[in-house]
């Protein structure tokens, strides 16, 4: 998945600016996803501090119970209630994906930029070492790590961000080249800058954005990727609630024919990836108007 | 449409990469190795289970030679490779034969699940791009296209979880899991295809909404070039323009993007697998990793690898036979 936005500022040409009524639809559908993001963060961040309710706490008299109002998602097979339960998973899983995405970013940047500094040689070899990761496909190259490291939370974001920071750096490294040849760097240079302050000064900063806008792209790809490994066995241990455990812990009451234990949590990550998406994309919108940038996360 | 084939220069090119692949594979084993080396996961206490806790320090010392893990990483990665060129690859614990026999008893079904999956994807993707492209904004691409962004988000092995409850558990129409009903002991060509059904149709939807974006972008785009206008303007039927000449046009770009996908549809064979049981090399991975079967997993992961690099040199050289521009330089 998550190539999300890859055609979403494409259609400019054909699809959009025809009226009144198509620019409406956009605008309800970036506050749409404003209003989604900031109440995903709002509650992650507020219900477990202020909510005093156990989300371990096992009930087994209601165990199963489908969604009602006491319990709007229904309770798990151990009688939890499920609400509280994704509240707490979406909690974990949006801080594995923060984390990741920030360590990759940090990486990608780092790489993609003094590949795009340096040039000549180093840049072929950065290139070709990131040509060869990307060979590997990622949720493989992540069990591969993960297996060897198991268990817990650090192998899982350790996998997560070493496996994508290649993208990060490709465009990084591309955005520094195409700056390069711009008259504001041959100022700089003229002026007597060192390559270190040419890349930090002006080089970076005007790479920023764009670098950003790829580590908010890989937040909800970074989540994915944790609720996979986890789904397979190879993420958190089961009793922490993510959005992947969760799904996992509800295979057995499937097969049981319970459809509310896996289907929430899934739409706890689906909901705030639109929604991230969504705002992703207004902002590249208005960071990069014309250009299509390449965002194959 | 008589166009001679240039396979002199499609030879050359597949060469190159098969040139270019060798340090690429070499890299990728070496990697394997190296984070296999810095893991605090030791083979022989894994080899030796509950034993191990009681056996003596000779023992284990023996076994550590025996399983040639006492050695530094780079001799014991060399002895790796010179063996797998000869086809020894180790043997598998997990599924107790050699990991060469694993590769060869499930590769064909995984290669079956995948092809079928693409083959849904693109069929499907096509059709509802030209519907969806025909008209930009209308009722039809705006569902599609929310329905296309949704899926793309949700999980395959949540999407396959749900197949399994409302297809196997409510409506009883097809099997949950497996390549064969667990009575039987032949694998005939009716089982097979029913418990295809669903593993197939779940990942090839998970690999839909990339096709079917890429097909209704590309023909929108292509409706608005001359070449349709000027095939509206000579009268030719709508169909003959959609297809004869927008879709032709449209799929060109997307041709090159084919191939790119095998990552995309490993990752989900892998979570697909895991969730219908379907014995196939992604599952085996999965088992492999969760209990750390380093022989297996190395080799799969440089499996995969090599599929990937076959995917990328399959796509380049169907972009060079469809746009002769292109060549065949790469």
């Amino acid at each position: 998945m998550a190539d999300l936005t890859l055609t979403k500022d494409a259609p400019s040409r054909t699809w959009r600016s025809h009226g009144r009524t198509r620019r409406s639809t956009r605008t309800v559908r970036v506050a749409a996803s404003a209003v989604i993001a900031a109440a995903t963060v709002l509650a992650v961040l507020i219900v477990p501090p202020v909510v005093q309710l156990d989300e371990q706490a096992i009930d087994l008299a209601l165990k199963l119970r489908p969604p009602s109002l006491a319990h709007p998602f229904g309770t798990d097979d151990v009688g939890r209630d499920l609400l509280l339960r994704c509240v707490y998973g979406l909690r974990v899983s949006l801080l594995v994906g923060l984390v990741a995405a920030l360590v990759a970013t940090v990486i990608g940047t780092a790489v993609g930029a003094a590949a795009a500094a340096f040039g000549g040689w180093t840049d072929r070899i950065v290139m070709r070492l990131v040509d060869t990761f990307s060979s590997v496909p990622h949720l493989l190259l992540g069990i591969f790590i993960v297996a060897m490291f198991r268990p817990g939370v650090w192998p899982v974001i350790v996998s997560v961000a070493l496996t994508h920071w290649l993208s990060t750096a490709r465009i990084v490294r591309s955005e520094v080249l195409s700056l390069r040849s711009r008259p504001f760097v041959d100022a700089a240079v003229s002026g007597g800058a060192s390559r270190w302050r040419v890349t930090a000064r002006h080089l970076l900063p005007a790479v920023l954005p764009q670098a950003g806008l790829a580590a908010v792209l890989m937040v909800p790809h970074a989540m994915w990727h944790e609720s996979a490994l986890s789904f397979l066995g190879l993420g958190l241990p089961t009793h922490q609630a993510s959005l992947g455990t969760l799904v996992q812990t509800a295979r057995g009451s499937l097969l049981a024919g319970d459809w509310w234990p896996t289907l929430f949590p899934g739409l706890f990550l689906i909901v705030p990836t639109l929604a991230i998406a969504g705002l992703a994309g207004a902002w590249r919108e208005r960071i990069n108007p014309r250009r299509r940038s390449e965002l194959m996360l | 449409m008589s166009r001679r084939v240039p396979l002199g220069a499609m030879a050359r090119m597949a060469g190159r990469r098969a040139l270019f692949a060798v340090p690429v594979l070499l890299l990728v084993t070496f990697g394997v190795f190296a984070v296999a080396a810095a893991s605090p996961f030791d083979p022989v206490k894994a080899y030796a289970g509950t034993a191990g806790l009681t056996a003596t320090q000779d023992n284990l010392d023996q076994l550590r030679a025996n399983l040639g893990v006492d050695q530094p990483l780079l001799p014991r990665w060399w002895h790796w490779v010179t063996s797998a060129l000869t086809g020894d690859l180790g043997d598998s614990s997990v599924m107790r034969q050699p990991v060469a026999d694993v590769i060869a008893e499930r590769l064909g079904w995984s290669t079956l699940l995948a092809a079928t999956a693409f083959a849904v994807a693109v069929l499907l993707g096509t059709a509802l791009g030209v519907l969806a492209a025909r008209r930009p904004g209308g009722w039809l691409d705006r569902t599609t296209t929310s329905a296309a962004y949704t899926l793309e988000a949700a999980p395959a092995f949540w999407l396959g979880l749900l197949a399994i409850w409302f297809f196997a558990l409510k409506l009883g129409a097809l099997p949950a899991g497996g390549l064969t009903d667990t009575a039987s002991d032949t694998v005939t060509f009716d089982q097979v295809a029913t418990h295809l059904v669903l593993p197939a149709l779940v990942l090839g939807v998970s690999q839909l909404p990339w096709f079917f974006l890429y097909v209704r972008q590309g023909v929108a785009d292509a409706l608005e070039e001359d070449a349709v206008r000027g095939a509206r303007a000579r009268g030719l039927a709508e169909r003959t323009v959609l297809l004869g000449h927008a879709l032709r046009s449209g799929m060109l770009p997307m041709l090159t993007l084919v191939g790119s996908r095998v990552p995309e549809l490993i990752t989900g064979a892998l979570l697909v697998e895991t969730v219908f049981s379907w014995p196939g090399i992604a599952a085996a991975t999965v088992q492999a990793a969760v209990s750390v079967d380093f022989p297996l997993l190395a080799a799969l992961t440089v499996l995969a690898t090599v599929a990937v690099l076959l995917g990328n040199l399959l796509s380049d050289l169907l972009y060079g036979l469809a746009d002769p521009r292109v060549g065949f330089d790469g």
